[in-house]
């Protein structure tokens, strides 16, 4: 074994290239749940993304527009989530993996004539003399602009989250709707649009995935990762920043993966496979023990209306 | 109509075309079981490819039908057994993983022909074939050992099957020959088809100094990852993959199934078609070498056909003594040549493969 052949300078480029699918989708289903909606279907509307934004990538030639499609795409499959648990008042856990099965099979429905045809290629942004500074150059300056939009995004849901009005209604709404509708505020209004924004940016976490990241079109390509994107959520306790770091440490644990194995690890590989997942276990146990007070720690932060449907009696 | 009449009439329709295929029709059905989608780009579409030309050969007296994508297991068990109940004469799976599926269901269709691709279990209405794709491994080790400036050689692996062992220690044995400090890293994808995976596991060999990525699974994944890193040379698997020519792809391995499916379906269709087991490489055809890009020096290109030419005549077999296992023991003494026996079942690395070969 010669875990010197591993970079920690590349490691940590390929690591937010690795993460950025992952935290697009989680920043998404954050919003949704902070407004008090847990849609279990990211997994669907991202790869119902990437396949809607692979098509039109390939149909017009611009990456951009697929990029916008994939949104669109991600936008709408949510909005049937969201018409059928606000309005016919369904069962959110049902519906949402509901919806994880049907954009499965809806994607590869739609990605018949799309397989094993080469996107248009999205070009790196040029930084200059930026790239060349040692380390960081080579970590932070050498990506695509998704990777900076993204990052851009969860500093953004942030900083709306906490200094702006309607982050205040829509944590209102998510903690509180009886109180929220009270209030004046429309539920109902504000969980679809939350909803929508979750499928978009699912979508374009699904998108990069089929134009940047592999880049092909196959079937069931995410392969888990909204998955993990909602296990990301909870194991943020329900805040931006902690979902970038989050995102960060599940990405590194799956490039580390591939490269300890390339490097000759000795242990095999199916460990190494299953690492991500069992690290998602643990820290979940670890955020909802119970502490000296008696209350589960991941309870103080999820919104309390979390899952909760709402009907106004009026 | 009540329900129940509908049931019975299904039941006589039924009866009437499985009956129908029963007695001889006059169009011989070929089946065809795919582990990927036909336009992977490599495996499968060669394959497919195989398929179009026996349609084309024999025109209206065969029907070709094809399912993709079967999942290896018990899924496949159900699509060839679907197959076989829809009046196929001869069926073709065409991945290791379907050997027990296949063999599972011959055995309750006594009158199906089977044919199973790269497998080493027969039956009375099972063949197997596979191409000699070794012989090909031999080629690309040799331009690897050549062409690498770092010395690493990536090898995206699939599964720990004989037929990947043997890739990778051809490969190695050849490109040590002509550069004794070059060095082999294996990531084992467990994996036919999954871009994903596979362009991941090609940007972690890259990054870690590869500059010659050989790969055992079928998509064009690697491909796109290995010029997306700029300096790095691949090799077309299965298929051409002319698309990333000249580089990074600089040659292939091509399978070549064609006149193999015509040949069997003819035999079928003659009623001479007996349980063989065919292992063909270079010389027969069936394993062809992608034309060799400009981005390889002339010198090296016209070695690597010469060592192309020896292997098609036969005057060399790739597994040629003196040559060791990985722990040091003898396998083959100078000059004698390894046995299909061993080739078939080989489970065991040469002598300086570093890593473990995964259970």
């Amino acid at each position: 074994m010669d875990l010197s052949a591993i970079s920690p300078t590349l490691l940590l480029a390929s690591l937010m290239v690795a993460a950025t699918p992952i935290l697009l989708a989680a920043l998404g289903e954050l919003v949704v749940e902070k407004s008090g909606v847990l849609n279990l279907g990211v997994e669907g509307m991202m790869i119902t993304g990437a396949i809607c934004g692979f098509a039109i990538a390939v149909e017009t030639g611009s990456p951009v527009f697929g990029f916008i499609a994939a949104a669109v795409g991600g936008a709408i499959l949510s909005l049937i989530f969201g018409l059928l648990t606000q309005y016919l008042l369904s069962n959110q856990v049902a519906t949402g993996l509901a919806l994880t099965l049907f954009g499965l099979g809806l994607s590869s429905l739609l990605g018949q004539g799309y397989v094993g045809i080469r996107p248009p290629a999205v070009e790196k942004l040029d930084f200059g003399p930026l790239a060349d500074i040692p380390f960081i150059g080579r970590v932070l300056f050498t990506h695509d602009l998704m990777v900076y939009l993204t990052l851009a995004l969860c500093v953004g849901t942030w900083a709306v989250l906490k200094f702006t009005r309607a982050g205040l209604i829509l944590r209102a709404v998510g903690e509180n709707h009886d109180a929220a509708h009270a209030l004046g505020y429309k539920v109902v209004k504000v969980r679809l649009l939350a909803i929508m924004f979750g499928g978009a940016c699912a979508g374009l976490g699904g998108a990069y995935l089929s134009l940047i990241r592999v880049p092909q079109w196959t079937e069931g390509m995410t392969a888990g990762a909204g998955w993990i994107a909602l296990a990301i959520v909870v194991f943020a306790s329900w805040r931006p920043l902690r979902v970038l770091l989050g995102a960060y440490l599940f990405g590194g644990v799956t490039v580390l993966q591939l490269n300890l194995q390339a490097a000759g690890l000795a242990i095999p590989v199916e460990y190494l496979s299953m690492s991500p997942y069992l690290i998602t276990i643990a820290v979940l146990v670890i955020m909802s023990a119970p502490r000296k007070g008696g209350k589960a720690r991941a309870s103080l932060a999820a919104p309390a209306c979390l899952g909760r449907a709402f009907h106004a009696s009026h | 109509m009540k329900r129940r009449t509908i049931l019975a009439g299904a039941v006589a329709a039924l009866a009437l075309t499985t009956g129908a295929f029963a007695d001889g029709h006059a169009k011989t059905k070929v089946g065809f079981i795919f582990v990927g989608p036909v336009g992977d780009g490599g495996w499968t579409y060669e394959h497919n490819q195989g398929r179009l030309a026996v349609e084309a050969e024999f025109g209206d007296k065969v029907e070709t039908i094809f399912q993709e994508s079967v999942p290896e297991g018990a899924d496949a068990e159900r699509v060839i057994t679907q197959m076989a109940l829809s009046g196929a004469d001869l069926i073709f799976t065409t991945s290791f993983g379907y050997m027990d599926p296949t063999n599972a269901v011959a055995a309750k269709f006594p009158n199906v022909k089977f044919e199973h691709a790269t497998g080493y279990k027969r039956a009375d209405n099972v063949s197997t074939y596979s191409a000699r794709f070794y012989e090909g491994r031999a080629v690309q080790g040799h331009i690897a050992g050549k062409m690498t400036k770092t010395n690493k050689v990536g090898y995206i692996a699939s599964f720990p099957i004989p037929e990947v062992i043997r890739g990778i220690n051809a490969a190695y044995i050849h490109a040590k020959k002509v550069n004794p400090d070059v060095e082999f890293s294996v990531v084992w994808a467990y994996t036919w088809f999954d871009p994903a995976k596979e362009a991941d596991a090609a940007t972690a060999l890259i990054e870690q100094g590869a500059d010659v990525i050989l790969q055992h699974t079928d998509s064009t994944a690697p491909q796109a990852a290995a010029q997306k890193a700029g300096n790095v040379i691949t090799f077309g698997q299965a298929s051409d993959m002319s698309e990333y020519a000249p580089m990074p792809r600089v040659s292939s391995i091509i399978d070549n199934w064609a006149p193999y499916y015509i040949e069997r379906v003819k035999a079928v269709m003659d009623g001479t078609w007996e349980s063989t087991d065919t292992w063909d490489g270079i010389g027969p055809g069936m394993v062809g070498i992608g034309e060799i890009s400009d981005a390889v020096p002339a010198d090296v290109k016209a070695e690597a056909l010469a060592l192309k030419d020896s292997l098609a005549d036969g005057s060399y077999h790739p597994f040629t003594g003196p040559l060791k296992k990985q722990d040091g023991s003898d396998w083959l003494a100078e000059g004698e040549t390894a046995d299909d026996g061993t080739l078939a079942g080989m489970n065991f690395y040469l002598e300086g493969i570093t890593g473990d070969i995964p259970n």
